[in-house]
C-alpha cells in the first residue's frame, strides 16, 4: 500500500479552493438568474406566467435561485378552467411549499374570441384574452414567460425583453435590438414587458435541469399505458405521444433520438402555416 | 425534500455549452439557403420539417426552398427576404453549435447585430461571383466590433465561375485584404455551392485543386471561448437585496475569481469590504465562485453598493480598471437619424448607467473602404470612433474581443438603445493608437469656418510669473477683435480665482490646473473660437498633456522673459514673498521652469511690449483666416 507523504496532502488542503467549471447547464442557469434579476430591478410590477408545465416549473424553480430561495414576486395562474385535475393539484400543493403569492386569472369563453381563428387556435385564443385582463388589472410592467427560441418558428426571432405596446401587441417587424446583455425597457402608457428567461434554453436542457435539480413535475409527463404528454396545453386541444418514458432519465434518453418536434401534440400548430404567428402578434405567448 | 440539500445530481462528464456561430453577409448571397443545406447533410432536421418546407414552397410557385426554414415569418417568406435572427441547435459529432440566421439587408441592421452579438465565430458568405459588397463591408466592419474573432469566410455560388480555380482565388484575395484591412483573422475561405452541397459537409468533385477545410471542417475547428477566471476580479453589482434581515449584493461575475475572505474595492467612491460568504441557493457549497457565474456575496462591514459599482480587487493597484471621465470609443450608430457633437445619452455599462455627451466625433467609418475620415456627424447605420465625456469619473476595462466587458451601449430618453460602445479607453490615452486621428475640434472649425469666418486655435503662452503672458495675450485678443475675431484668454489667475479655486501650487495641482485649462480651452475651440491660454505651464511634460489634450490645434508660444527682467518688473510683489521664503515651491525661485525646446512662436523680451503683441496676432492671424 503507498502511503501519501504528509507534505503532499498539507498541500491540497492549503491550496486555495477553485470555482467549478461551468457546464451548459450551469451557463443557462447563470444566465437566465441574471435575466431574472434584471427584471425585478426594473420592472414593478412584475409577475411571473405560472402554467403548471415543465417549462415554467423551472422559471419558478430558477426565480428562487436569483432570489435566495424566494420568489420576490407575484406568480400568476391565467386558467382556462380546460386544465387537467392533476394540473390544480400540482397548483394548490406548490404554490404552498414554494410559498408563492398566486394570482389567479380566468379566460372568457371561446364566443368572445376571433371568429376567424381556426377552432383549436380560437380555443388557445382565450389565454391571450385572460392575460391581457390581468395585465389590466394588476397594472403589470413586466410579465415573466417561459417560451424557449426552439419550440416554435416565430418564437425564435423573440427578444429576451420582448416589449408590448397598447393592445398588448408584438411589434414583429419592428423589434428593439438587443445585445451584450442589455434589455431595452421603453415605457409608454399601456405599454408592458415580457421577459423569456428561458429563451436559450432546449426541450432537452429543461430535462437535465429538472433531473440535476430534482424539479418536481405534474405526473402526465410521465408514460402509463403506452402514452404520456410531452406538452401540456388545455385538454381538449392536447395529445399525449406514444411513449413509454415513465421516469426524467427515460425522457432524457427518449428526446435524445426523438425527431419530431416539442409541439407536434399541439392541435393549433397544425391548422395553417401562418397561425401561430397571428397568435403570438395578438399577444400569445 | 429540504430546499437547502442538494438532491439532484451534478453530472461527472463535462458537458459544454453551445458555440453560437453568426451567418452574415450581404443580401442574397445565399445565408439562409446555406443554413438549410448545412441542417439537412448533417441530418438536423426534425421528421416532418421537410414536408412543411416543400409544402410553404409549393404554395408560393417555388422549388423547395431552404430559406423557409428559418424565415419562419409571413413577411419574410412572402417577400423572401429574412426580417429578424433566428438561431437553431445544430450538432456536429459531439459538439454543440447554435447556427444564428441574421438579416442581411441593411434595413434590418439591428436585428442582425441581436443576432451576431454573442457569437464566438462567424461565417461571412460572399456570392462568389460579386465578390464584397456594401453589407459585406458593413457586416466585416460590424463583427470587429462586436469582437467576434473567428471568421470563416464561405464563397457561395462558386459553381457560376465554374470552380475555376484562378477566378477564385482572385476572390479570395479580395475579401482577405479587405479583412486584413480590418484586423479580422480569417480561419479559412472556403469555395462552396449551398444549392449543390459542394464544400458545405463533404469535399466538392469539381474543386479538386482545394485543398482546406469544408465549412464543416473549419466549424469544428473554432476553438472553445478563452477562459476569463485567471484575469484580475470584476463583478458589476446588479442589485441589493435584504432577505430575513441579510444583505446580499447579486451580481454576474465578468472576469476572474472571488473567495470568502478577499478585500473588494466597491465603485468608484471607493469604500472596502471584506467578503464574508459567496452565497447560492440550493447548489453545491464552494466558498469561491468563477467568471460568468451569477452569485450573491454578503460583505463585511455590510455596506450598501449601488447598482452599477464595479467590485474589484481592494489590494492590487495593477488589478484595478481603468477610471476616467472622458472615454474613446468605437460606435456602430442604430439610430434613423445621424449622431451628432454634443447630444447626451445613457451609457450603459454591463449593470451601471452614466449620462454622458458625445464631446467629439473622431473619426467614421468610409464604408467605401472601411478607412476612417474626418466627420462631423455619424450617419444611421454608420460606424465612428467617438468621445464620450461622462459627469463623473467611469471606472471600465477596455473591450477585447472574446470578453463580455468594457461594451456598452448607448441609451436615448426613452429608454432606446441608439448605439453599441466597444469602449477603447480612457481619451488622453488612446490618441496615437491610430492611423488617423482627426479631432472634434478640427471637424467642427471646418464647419464653423463659414459661420464664423475664420478657424479655431488654441495658442498657449508659456514663460515664467511677470514675463507679461496676461499682457500681450490681453492685447492681442483686443487686436483680434479689431479684426473680427472672437478670441477668449484664460490666463492662470482667472482659473484660480473660479474653475480652480480649489488648487494649491504643488505640481499635481498645477498638473490638474493645466489639465483644466487644456480641457475648457479644446471645448472653446470646439466651438469655433480663437483661445489664447496664458499659464506659466513650467514643466515640459504638462505642456505634453496639454498638447494631448487640445489635439492638433494647439500651439506652443515661448514668451521668453528672462529671470531678471520677470524679477524686476514683480508686478504682483509674488518674487519678493518668494525669496522672503512666504511662497514656497515658485517657478523661477524655487521650483524649476523647463523652457520649450521648439516652439512654435518665441517672443523676446528685448523688444518692446507692442512688437510681441504685433508678432503674436500675425501668427495667430496666419494660422485662423482660411
Amino acid at each position: 500500500m503507498t502511503q501519501t507523504p504528509i507534505l503532499s496532502r498539507d498541500q491540497s488542503t492549503t491550496s486555495l479552493a477553485q470555482p467549478r467549471i461551468m457546464d451548459d447547464l450551469d451557463q443557462l442557469e447563470a444566465q437566465s438568474i441574471f435575466i431574472l434579476r434584471e427584471a425585478y430591478r426594473k420592472l414593478k410590477p412584475l409577475s411571473l406566467l405560472w402554467s403548471l408545465g415543465k417549462d415554467s416549473n423551472v422559471m419558478v424553480w430558477l426565480a428562487r435561485k436569483a432570489f435566495m430561495g424566494r420568489v420576490p414576486f407575484p406568480v400568476m395562474h391565467v386558467d382556462t378552467e380546460k386544465k387537467f385535475p392533476e394540473m390544480y393539484a400540482f397548483r394548490d400543493e406548490y404554490t404552498k411549499k414554494w410559498d408563492l403569492d398566486l394570482l389567479l386569472g380566468y379566460c372568457p369563453p371561446v364566443e368572445e374570441i376571433d371568429p376567424s381563428l381556426p377552432p383549436a387556435a380560437r380555443s388557445a385564443a382565450r389565454k391571450t384574452a385572460g392575460l391581457a385582463a390581468m395585465i389590466e388589472k394588476h397594472k403589470l410592467r413586466g410579465v415573466i414567460a417561459g417560451i424557449r427560441r426552439d419550440e416554435q418558428a416565430t418564437r425564435a426571432k423573440e427578444r429576451v425583453f420582448s416589449p408590448r405596446g397598447a393592445g398588448h401587441r408584438w411589434d414583429v417587424r419592428n423589434q428593439p435590438p438587443e445585445f451584450w446583455d442589455q434589455y431595452a425597457t421603453p415605457y409608454e402608457d399601456g405599454m408592458h414587458i415580457r421577459v423569456h428567461p428561458l429563451l436559450s434554453w432546449r426541450e432537452i436542457d429543461i430535462w437535465r435541469y429538472i433531473e440535476r435539480e430534482n424539479i418536481p413535475l405534474v405526473d402526465l409527463y410521465f408514460a402509463k399505458d403506452g402514452k404520456r404528454y410531452r406538452s401540456l396545453g388545455d385538454q381538449d386541444i392536447t395529445n399525449p405521444i406514444e411513449s413509454n418514458a415513465s421516469t426524467v432519465a427515460e425522457v432524457i434518453a427518449e428526446l435524445e433520438t426523438s425527431r419530431t418536434s416539442e409541439r407536434a401534440g399541439r392541435a393549433m400548430d397544425h391548422e395553417s402555416e401562418d397561425v401561430f404567428e397571428r397568435l403570438r402578434v395578438a399577444g400569445y405567448l | 425534500m429540504g430546499d437547502n440539500i442538494v438532491t439532484g445530481q451534478y453530472s461527472e462528464t463535462h458537458r459544454a455549452a453551445a458555440t453560437p456561430i453568426v451567418i452574415v453577409g450581404h443580401v442574397d448571397h445565399g445565408k439562409s439557403s446555406l443554413i438549410g443545406r448545412l441542417l439537412y447533410d448533417t441530418d438536423s432536421l426534425q421528421d416532418g420539417k421537410l414536408a412543411q418546407i416543400v409544402e410553404s414552397s409549393r404554395k408560393r410557385g417555388l422549388a423547395v426552398e431552404w430559406s423557409f426554414l428559418l424565415d419562419s415569418l409571413q413577411i419574410e417568406r412572402d417577400q423572401g427576404v429574412t426580417v429578424d435572427s433566428t438561431r437553431i441547435p445544430f450538432r456536429l459529432g459531439s459538439r454543440e453549435f447554435v447556427i444564428v440566421d441574421a438579416p442581411g439587408h441593411r434595413q434590418f441592421l439591428r436585428n442582425m447585430i441581436t443576432g451576431a452579438a454573442d457569437a464566438e465565430a462567424a461565417v461571412l458568405v460572399v456570392d462568389a461571383k460579386e465578390g464584397a459588397q456594401e453589407q459585406t463591408r458593413r457586416h466585416a466592419m460590424l463583427l470587429r466590433l462586436i469582437g467576434i474573432r473567428h471568421v470563416i469566410v464561405l464563397l457561395n455560388k462558386s459553381d457560376l465561375l465554374e470552380f475555376d480555380e484562378a477566378k477564385i482565388v482572385k476572390v479570395e484575395s479580395d475579401v482577405r485584404q479587405l479583412l486584413g484591412r480590418l484586423e479580422i483573422e480569417v480561419e479559412a475561405v472556403v469555395p462552396a455551392s449551398a444549392r449543390d452541397g459542394d464544400n458545405i459537409a463533404s469535399r466538392s468533385e469539381r474543386a479538386l485543386w482545394y485543398k482546406g477545410p469544408t465549412l464543416v471542417e473549419a466549424l469544428a475547428n473554432v476553438p472553445p471561448p478563452a477562459s476569463r477566471a485567471a484575469l484580475p476580479f470584476r463583478m458589476p453589482v446588479q442589485d441589493v437585496y435584504r432577505f430575513d434581515g441579510v444583505r446580499y449584493v447579486a451580481g454576474r461575475i465578468e472576469r476572474g475569481t472571488v473567495r470568502a475572505g478577499d478585500r473588494l474595492t466597491i465603485g468608484a467612491q471607493g469604500q472596502v469590504a471584506t467578503v464574508a460568504e459567496v452565497c447560492r441557493w440550493h447548489a453545491p457549497e464552494l466558498p469561491v465562485a468563477g467568471a460568468g457565474e451569477s452569485i450573491a456575496l454578503r460583505l463585511e462591514p455590510d455596506l450598501v453598493p449601488d447598482r452599477g459599482d464595479l467590485l474589484f480587487p481592494a489590494d492590487d493597484k495593477a488589478a484595478a480598471p481603468e477610471r476616467s471621465a472622458r472615454i474613446r470609443t468605437r460606435l456602430f450608430w442604430l439610430r434613423g437619424e445621424p449622431l451628432r457633437v454634443g447630444e447626451s445619452f445613457t451609457l450603459r455599462l454591463a449593470t451601471a448607467e452614466h449620462d454622458v455627451t458625445v464631446a467629439s466625433i473622431d473619426a467614421v467609418v468610409d464604408l467605401e473602404d472601411l478607412t476612417l475620415r474626418e466627420g462631423d456627424s455619424v450617419p444611421p447605420d454608420g460606424f465612428a470612433e467617438i468621445t464620450l465625456a461622462a459627469s463623473h469619473a467611469v471606472l471600465f476595462d477596455p473591450f477585447a474581443p472574446g470578453f463580455g466587458d468594457g461594451r456598452g451601449v448607448l441609451v436615448d430618453r426613452y429608454q432606446r438603445i441608439v448605439g453599441g460602445a466597444p469602449l477603447i479607453g480612457p481619451a488622453e490615452l488612446a490618441d496615437g493608437e491610430h492611423a488617423i486621428h482627426p479631432t472634434a475640434s478640427r471637424v467642427s472649425a471646418a464647419r464653423q469656418v463659414q459661420t464664423r469666418g475664420h478657424k479655431s486655435g488654441v495658442f498657449w503662452l508659456t514663460g515664467l510669473p511677470g514675463s507679461g503672458k496676461s499682457t500681450v495675450a490681453r492685447a492681442a485678443e483686443l487686436a483680434l477683435s479689431e479684426q473680427a475675431i472672437n478670441a477668449t484668454v484664460l490666463d492662470g489667475d482667472t482659473l484660480r480665482a473660479g474653475l480652480c479655486s480649489d488648487l494649491g501650487f504643488s505640481p499635481e495641482d498645477r498638473r490638474e490646473n493645466i489639465r483644466r485649462a487644456a480641457h475648457v480651452a479644446k471645448i472653446l475651440a470646439e466651438s469655433g473660437q480663437v483661445v489664447i491660454v496664458a499659464l506659466v505651464s513650467p514643466l515640459e511634460a504638462d505642456r505634453a498633456q496639454a498638447r494631448q489634450i487640445v489635439g492638433e490645434n494647439f500651439h506652443e508660444v515661448f514668451v521668453d522673459t528672462p529671470l531678471e527682467t520677470c524679477e524686476k518688473r514683480d508686478p504682483k510683489g509674488l518674487y519678493a514673498a518668494a525669496r522672503s521664503g512666504k511662497i514656497p515651491e515658485f517657478t523661477g525661485v524655487s521650483a524649476p521652469y523647463e523652457a520649450p525646446v521648439s516652439p512654435e512662436l518665441r517672443l523676446a523680451a528685448d523688444r518692446p511690449e507692442h512688437d510681441a503683441v504685433n508678432t503674436l496676432t500675425a501668427f495667430i492671424l496666419r494660422i485662423v483666416q482660411p
